[in-house]
Parts: structure tokens; sequence; C-alpha cells
């Protein structure tokens, strides 16, 4: 099965209120293609689960997110996203934050399709009050008998994840270091969608690495992106390190509106992905 | 008498928190904690593991800034779909900073203010309640004040000694080692697990830690002094782990 589609595509089967996974960790693999066709969308209310990085930073900023789940939103080489911040002291998302690790219990549970996963990480900690409407804890059955968090299944609407390089018929892998939980969003949603860096015949993909870094099956995915540079601003590795020069440029906007005001319509008032990847070659 | 920088007492302080550890992943944030950790791994402690900060384990002890050299020698791979795997199975210690600690080590770097509309985001929850249950915990405070030792913390991301206490059997694997800050060096043994002064830098008096923490500490008899570091100590640190001297701009005297 050919399941080629687009950002535009895939962007516009999302409705308001949806929940959504967004892959990578931090300002690293991210499928910011994606983030933003969803901020060229008229999409609002939407529950964002990710381990947030300009992904988190940019939607939240952009009224796009009712609420967040999340366990921190970094920049990594700046340490907090400093548009994240200045929406949360705003009070302008309701903020689910929890452990990094529950995050990938919850998504691993509703990946197995389990109603909750237990856990010692929250207990005794403020993760457990701000989140109490959220989050309950269960009693082992075994003769132990200690309580544990059950951290609930995090289902998804949708999923989408940044490989770099994938079939069309959704076979995708990972080249750089680190897989992160991006079969786990894939197992979680009921519609997953990957980009990629390139596109490549099934036959060609042991080319570029080991059979190990062949982590999403076809079975995992819907739709098929091709993104060249679709991870940037954040890394990409082997492909592309990240554009740290943007990355900082992105993040000076946070203390100026009117530099915001300006880098918005510079690079995510565009008609297209091509019109943004166009521009970027002009600025190198 | 040494002619040791704060900074480099701080960075063996550091250092003897992970005596006794074994093969354990420790793992530090900061510069300061950072030397201390491969300071402890290339003399007393040499079975530590260390991450390149990336994905992977690291045989080799790299300077400050060059976590992630080609020339890394890897000897494992721990990706962050396996870092919970060794946490929470309990074989790490970590020292993580700390924005506000209370007496009994409960830790905040989440948030300042109502965690609803935070005065200021921080880092979020991050690992610590996970790691806080799971396996030994240490702080830096590289800016000791009553700010940062706190008679009650705004939001609790790593749990303290009372609160583990009151959990029962998942808290049996709770354990706060130790706190290092730029005046001395703080542990939990007294009998209701109090922070407690341990020892005090050359040039600190107990007066000036009492007069800069916003809770009583538990102070008994005549407090030691701080570990000085030795000379071979020393060539590491300025020599080996941070030529550049990082750590003095970390912490200043």
């Amino acid at each position: 099965m050919d399941k080629r589609t687009t950002e535009r595509e895939a962007v516009g089967e999302l409705r308001d209120g949806m929940t959504i996974g967004i892959g990578g960790w931090g300002s690293r693999r991210k499928p910011m293609s994606v983030v933003r066709e969803i901020l060229r969308s008229d999409l609002k209310d939407l529950t964002l689960v990710s381990y947030g990085g300009p992904d988190a930073g940019l939607l939240c900023k952009a009224g796009k997110v009712r609420r967040i789940i999340y366990g921190f939103v970094s920049l990594d080489s700046i340490p907090l996203e400093p548009h994240f911040r200045a929406v949360r002291q705003a009070g302008a998302v309701e903020a689910v934050e929890l452990d990094e690790g529950m995050l990938q219990w919850g998504l691993y549970a509703a990946a197995l399709r389990l109603p909750f996963l237990p856990t010692r990480a929250g207990l005794g900690s403020d993760v457990m009050t701000v989140n109490a409407d959220w989050l309950r804890t269960v009693r082992s059955p075994y003769d132990d008998g200690e309580e544990l968090v059950a951290v609930p299944a995090i289902e998804l609407d949708a999923a989408f994840v940044h490989m770099n390089r994938a079939d069309a018929r959704g076979n995708a892998q990972f080249l750089g270091p680190d897989p992160y939980f991006d079969d786990l969003y894939c197992l979680a949603a009921k519609r997953r969608f990957v980009s990629c860096e390139r596109l490549v015949e099934t036959g060609d993909l042991l080319k570029g690495g080991s059979a190990h870094t062949l982590k999403l099956n076809r079975s995992m995915v819907d739709g098929v992106i091709e993104a060249p540079g679709g991870a940037h601003f954040t890394e990409c590795p082997p492909d592309y390190g990240r554009d740290e020069a943007f990355q900082k440029e992105y993040a000076a906007t946070a203390k100026d509106p009117d530099a915001w005001e300006r880098f918005f319509e510079t690079w995510l008032t565009l008609d297209s992905e091509a019109d943004y990847q166009r521009r970027l070659k002009e600025r190198a | 008498m040494s002619d040791a920088s704060r900074a480099e007492v701080c960075a063996v302080a550091v250092a003897e928190v992970f005596r006794g550890d074994g093969e354990r992943l420790a793992s530090a944030f900061g510069a300061v904690p950072t030397i201390g950790a491969r300071l402890a791994r290339l003399t007393f402690e040499p079975d530590l593991l260390m991450t390149d900060g990336v994905a992977f384990l690291r045989a080799d002890v790299p300077p400050l800034g060059a976590e992630a050299g080609d020339d890394a020698v890897v000897e494992g791979w721990l990706p962050f779909r396996s870092v919970f795997d060794l946490l929470w199975n309990g074989r790490r210690h970590v020292v993580m900073t700390a924005s506000q600690i209370d007496r009994y080590g409960n830790h905040n770097f989440a948030c300042i203010g109502p965690h609803e509309k935070p005065r200021a985001q921080l880092l979020g929850m991050r690992g610590a309640p996970g790691n806080t249950l799971c396996h030994p915990t240490s702080y830096w405070v590289p800016n000791h004040s009553s700010k940062v030792f706190v008679e009650k913390v705004d939001v609790v991301s790593g749990v303290g000694y009372d609160r583990a206490r009151a959990l029962g059997p998942a808290g049996r694997f709770h354990e706060i080692r130790r706190v290092v800050s730029n005046l001395g060096v703080f542990d939990f043994a007294t009998p209701d697990n109090r922070m407690r002064l341990a020892s005090l830098h050359p040039g600190v008096s107990v007066d000036e830690v009492v007069e800069q923490t916003g809770f009583e500490l538990a102070i008994d008899g005549d407090v030691p002094p701080t570990r000085l570091p030795e000379a071979e100590e020393l060539r590491l640190v300025r020599e080996v782990l941070d030529p550049r001297g990082a750590r003095d701009r970390e912490v200043v005297g």
C-alpha cells in the first residue's frame, strides 16, 4: 500500500479538541514541518503530548493548545523554552506536568491497550497533588500490598514523528543515536504519521543502517510524508545538526513582542513547507 | 595550606558523595558536579558509569564540554528508552541542582509560585519524582541562601525524607545522600532525618551558614572542615577535567 501523503492532508484530518502526540525529544528530531502546518491551520483546543521542545513552545504560544501533558519543555542548548515559560506564567494552558518516566509509562499503557501501568515514580511528590484530578493510585494485589501510582493510558487521536528514512509503505528508520519514544507514540495513536528526510525503496533501507534502526514497521504507520529538512531547526543527525543560530533567534523573540511578530511573519505565515525551506536556503 | 579555590573544594565534596557507589551510573548536572563525578571516577571510584550526555556510555573520562566528542570510547548504549529501566532498577546516583530545598530534603526545580500559574516556570518535574524514590540522590547548590534553603518548597519535585517515610514500603529505596553547597556539606544523619551541617568549607563559619539558611539546621558540636583537595586531585581538576576554569564561574571565591 502506498501511504505517501502531505503535511496538509495529514493535518487536515485533525479536529479541534483532539489529543495529539509529537515524537522526538526536546529540540531533537521533531516533526517541525507538521508543527508548521498546524500553525497554518485554524485548529484550536488541542491536547499536546510531548517530551517538549519548540513544538510545545510554538503551538502553545500560537494558542493551539488547551492542555499539555509533558515532563519538561526544553531547547537543550537553551535549557528552558522561553515561549513555553511565558505561556505557563500567564496561566494560558492547562498543564499536566509528569515525571518523564511516567509519561513513557502512560504512552506504553496506551500502546498495550491497558488502562494504566503501575510505578513508584510520582509518589510523595507534588506530581500527585497538581494532577490530582488525573492520577490515582493502585494497591498491589500480591502479598507486598504496596501502593503504586496507576499512570493512566495516554491515548492519542494522532501521532506525528520524524525519521531519517522511510519507504512509501511506512517502514521507517532512525539513523541518529536515539529512537526516543517514537514507536510508543505510534502504537498509542489512532492515526499515525511519519515524516522523513528521504523516501527510499524498501530494499534500500538497510543501506543506511543496520536492521536495528528500523524502529517503525508499516503496521504502525498510516501516512508517510517526505519532508527534507522537516525537523528544522531541531537536530536530525546524521542528516543535519540543530540550527543553533535560528533557535537562538527564535528564543530571543520571547522577550520582545515586535521581534516575535517579525519572526512569525517571516517564517510561520508562509503558504507551504516548500516556501519555508526556500526561504531558509535564501537566508544561508 | 591548600591553595584550592572554593569551587575546587566543592568539586571534591561532590566527588565524595559517590564514594562506595561502585558500578552505578553517576549523573551530574552543573559544572562542579560534573567535575566532581569525573574526579571520583578517576580516583577512588573507578567503576562508576557515565554517559556522553546523548545516548552512549563512555569508558573514557573527557574534560568538561567535550562529552559528545568524536573520540569517545563507547562502552554501552543508553537511549532514553532504556534510561528509566536503569533508573527504576536503582543502579544510579544523581546530583541534581535545587532551586529550593527544605529541612527534610524536599526539593523543587519545577517552578516558583503556584503551579497552576507560576511566577517562574523552571525545569518542570523532569525525572526528580522517580529519581528520588528509586535511587540515591544528592543535591548541588552553588548559591547557598535562605531563598534556596527554605522552610517550605513551592512545589515538591524531589521527595524528601518525611514524605518518603509516609509512603511505607514504596519509600524503601529512597536515599538523599548529601547536599553540597558553596558554603558546606549537609547530610540527613539525624534521628528524624532532618538536614544536618556535616562540614564547613574553609573560611566559612557556622553563623554564616545559619544566617543563609531559612530553616533550623541540625548542628552537633564542633562541625568538622570539609576535606581539602589533595595535590593529585587539584592537578586532575585543573589540568585534565576543567582546564578552562568553568568551575570558578559557577562558584566564586
